[in-house]
């Protein structure tokens, strides 16, 4: 390890200069297709159609245009904000509460119950979804997609904020049950301001996964309802040589997750993996 | 797991005020565990175990979905025809084992490899982890979109890529030979980085005065990984895997945005099958029974899964 005592020795620098050449092409080649969208995104669909690929081409925004023009885009994107949004909002009404009742009473099989949505597949529950919500009028509504997402997002919730409410020290707690606080005083007036800083994370999280959901939409929505993912997908279906709509609307769907990522860091992480590492 | 903090009701502070309209407010104090947990779990109930209850029905009967045919009751007939060998079924099982196996061996094993190449301080770690988040992060379908046209056989990237490394031509997600290799490899590029950051976290917390000892014992720093990390993290790496198999039988988006379970079927997994059975031939009641059969199929996994945890925990 210790490369001699005056300065670094020639072996230790060809190590460390191994070492970021590693790196290097380690990341290229996991940001190599996001670089791949947006670098495409400004190409004509003629210079798309081109083989090999074109490198150098005079970036345009025809395709941005488009997409804009061609679909109710604007329409769309309010879609998603709209699910997602009411989605995370009605998560955090169910998920919060039962997150405290299962960090401070212990109730365990609720909380299995409430993970084990996590591992069934989706597709489990959009068959009967689709018959029930056909016979209640649900389906191509915001109630119904809110109500579909929040099995994506309840678990999440829950899941997350167990740990935050577990943090909360109880002598706080027992300190404003003294001063004749009720339990649902404490929970709301002490215990919620403590973790609000997972209260954010947990909150992200589920917007990115309310974003990205795909199968849900493509049953459950339609023409008013209808979610970004649905329709960056229907780009492909509708017109196979529109690749620069294609690009444009990926380009413009991942756009917002990057933000969020870039704001939730190291919580992502930890997010990702509740559920596995625990139970 | 989860330490039940029992409160007992003789707790002086427990006691809310006296009086008779109290006993309501009384009654709800001390029940109050359940209040938390009740909206949950009655919307569990309402969108989840309901549903599944209904397919559980719906599975003993034939109905093409229409609403204006009701299902009609044929017993066992689409459990006996699944398993009597339905070929798509055995197809889907085939693929989903092929692809979820490879999947995830490759992630875990790449993952822990990179895993232990950033465990060290170097410059920019922080931006390196942040770029590795987005495979994991991005819509998959946007990801999938852009994989479908670098795999392009007559003008993708990687098809160009291929050719400048002389390869042999590729037909990449079009050739029944190839397409799943060509899943697994966009599957291996969005997750890796989940097991590797996984088991960063855990290599980091590893305490450093083993390797200290380990070095003073002339070990390698290929020893020190085989004998002292490898064994310590082990309890991570099982739980990435485990998330990842989880997570990788539900795989739908990616699989249907590239190819839709083609060419053919050859890349159609179970749930693919089912979706298809359900939306695109309207066979409600027999999708039904394959949603069954496919619960219970992960559910097994699952308790291997964690068996396998228990027992080297």
């Amino acid at each position: 390890m210790s490369g001699g005592s005056v300065g670094p020795g020639p072996a230790r620098i060809a190590r460390r200069v191994l070492f970021y050449c590693a790196l290097i092409l380690v990341l290229a080649v996991f940001v190599f297709p996001f670089f791949w969208m947006a670098f495409n995104s400004f190409k004509t669909n003629e210079k798309l159609q081109e083989y090999p690929p074109v490198f150098r081409f005079a970036p345009t925004l025809g395709n941005f245009l488009n997409v804009f023009q061609q679909a109710p885009f604007v329409q769309y994107t309010r879609n998603s904000f709209l699910v997602a949004f009411g989605t995370v909002g009605v998560g955090m009404v169910l998920g919060l509460p039962a997150a405290y009742g299962i960090a401070r009473y212990g109730h365990r099989t609720v909380a299995l119950g409430i993970l084990a949505c996590r591992m069934i597949p989706g597709i489990s529950f959009l068959v009967p979804w689709f018959i029930i919500f056909r016979s209640l009028g649900l389906l191509d509504t915001f109630t119904g997609l809110v109500l579909a997402h929040l099995v994506i997002t309840v678990p999440l919730i829950t899941w997350i904020m167990i740990s935050f409410f577990e943090e909360v020290p109880l002598e706080l707690e027992e300190a404003a049950r003294i001063d004749g606080c009720s339990r649902v005083g404490v929970f709301y007036r002490i215990a919620l301001p403590l973790v609000r800083p997972g209260l954010v994370s947990a909150g992200i999280l589920a917007l990115i996964f309310t974003w990205n959901s795909f199968l849900f939409p493509l049953i459950l929505a339609g023409v008013k309802t209808k979610t970004l993912p649905v329709v960056v997908y229907s780009f492909m279906t509708f017109d196979y040589l529109d690749l620069g709509g294609i690009y444009a609307s990926a380009t413009l769907v991942t756009l917002p997750v990057v933000i969020m990522v870039l704001l939730v860091q190291r919580q992502f992480i930890r997010g990702l993996t509740i559920g596995g590492l625990k139970g | 797991m989860h330490e039940s903090r029992p409160q007992a009701p003789g707790v002086p502070w427990a006691a809310p005020a006296a009086g008779q309209g109290m006993a309501l407010g009384r009654w709800v104090e001390r029940h109050i565990s359940w209040f938390f947990v009740l909206p949950a779990l009655l919307f569990l109930i309402a969108v989840v175990a309901f549903p599944v209850l209904y397919t559980a029905v719906l599975s003993f009967s034939r109905w093409s979905g229409a609403a204006a045919e009701s299902p009609v009751w044929i017993g066992l007939r689409n459990y006996a025809d699944v398993l009597a060998g339905d070929p798509g079924f055995r197809n889907a099982l085939f693929v989903t084992v092929y692809f979820t196996g490879a999947s995830v061996a490759i992630e875990v094993m790449l993952g822990v490899g990179l895993a232990q190449l950033l465990n060290r301080e170097f410059v920019g770690k922080g931006v390196a982890r942040t770029l590795l988040m987005l495979p994991v992060a991005s819509t998959p379908v946007a990801l999938a979109l852009v994989w479908r046209h670098m795999y392009n056989p007559s003008n993708g990237i990687f098809t160009w890529f291929a050719e400048l490394l002389r390869f042999p031509q590729q037909r990449w997600l079009a050739d029944a030979a190839t397409v799943i290799p060509s899943l697994i490899l966009f599957d291996v590029w969005q997750w890796t980085p989940l097991v590797m950051l996984i088991t960063l976290a855990g290599m980091v917390s590893l305490p450093a005065d083993f390797y200290e000892a380990a070095q003073i014992d002339g070990a390698t720093p290929w020893q020190a990984f085989w004998r002292i990390t490898l064994p310590l993290v082990r309890p991570t790496i099982v739980a990435a895997a485990m998330l990842r198999f989880m997570d990788s039988v539900k795989t739908f988006d990616q699989i249907y945005v590239t190819t839709q379970g083609g060419p053919g079927i050859a890349s159609q997994t179970l749930n693919l099958y089912v979706f298809d059975q359900a939306f695109q031939y309207l066979h409600f009641g027999y999708a039904s029974a394959l949603l069954i059969i496919l619960f219970f199929v992960i559910l097994a996994g699952n308790l291997v899964l964690v068996s396998v945890r228990r027992g080297q925990a």
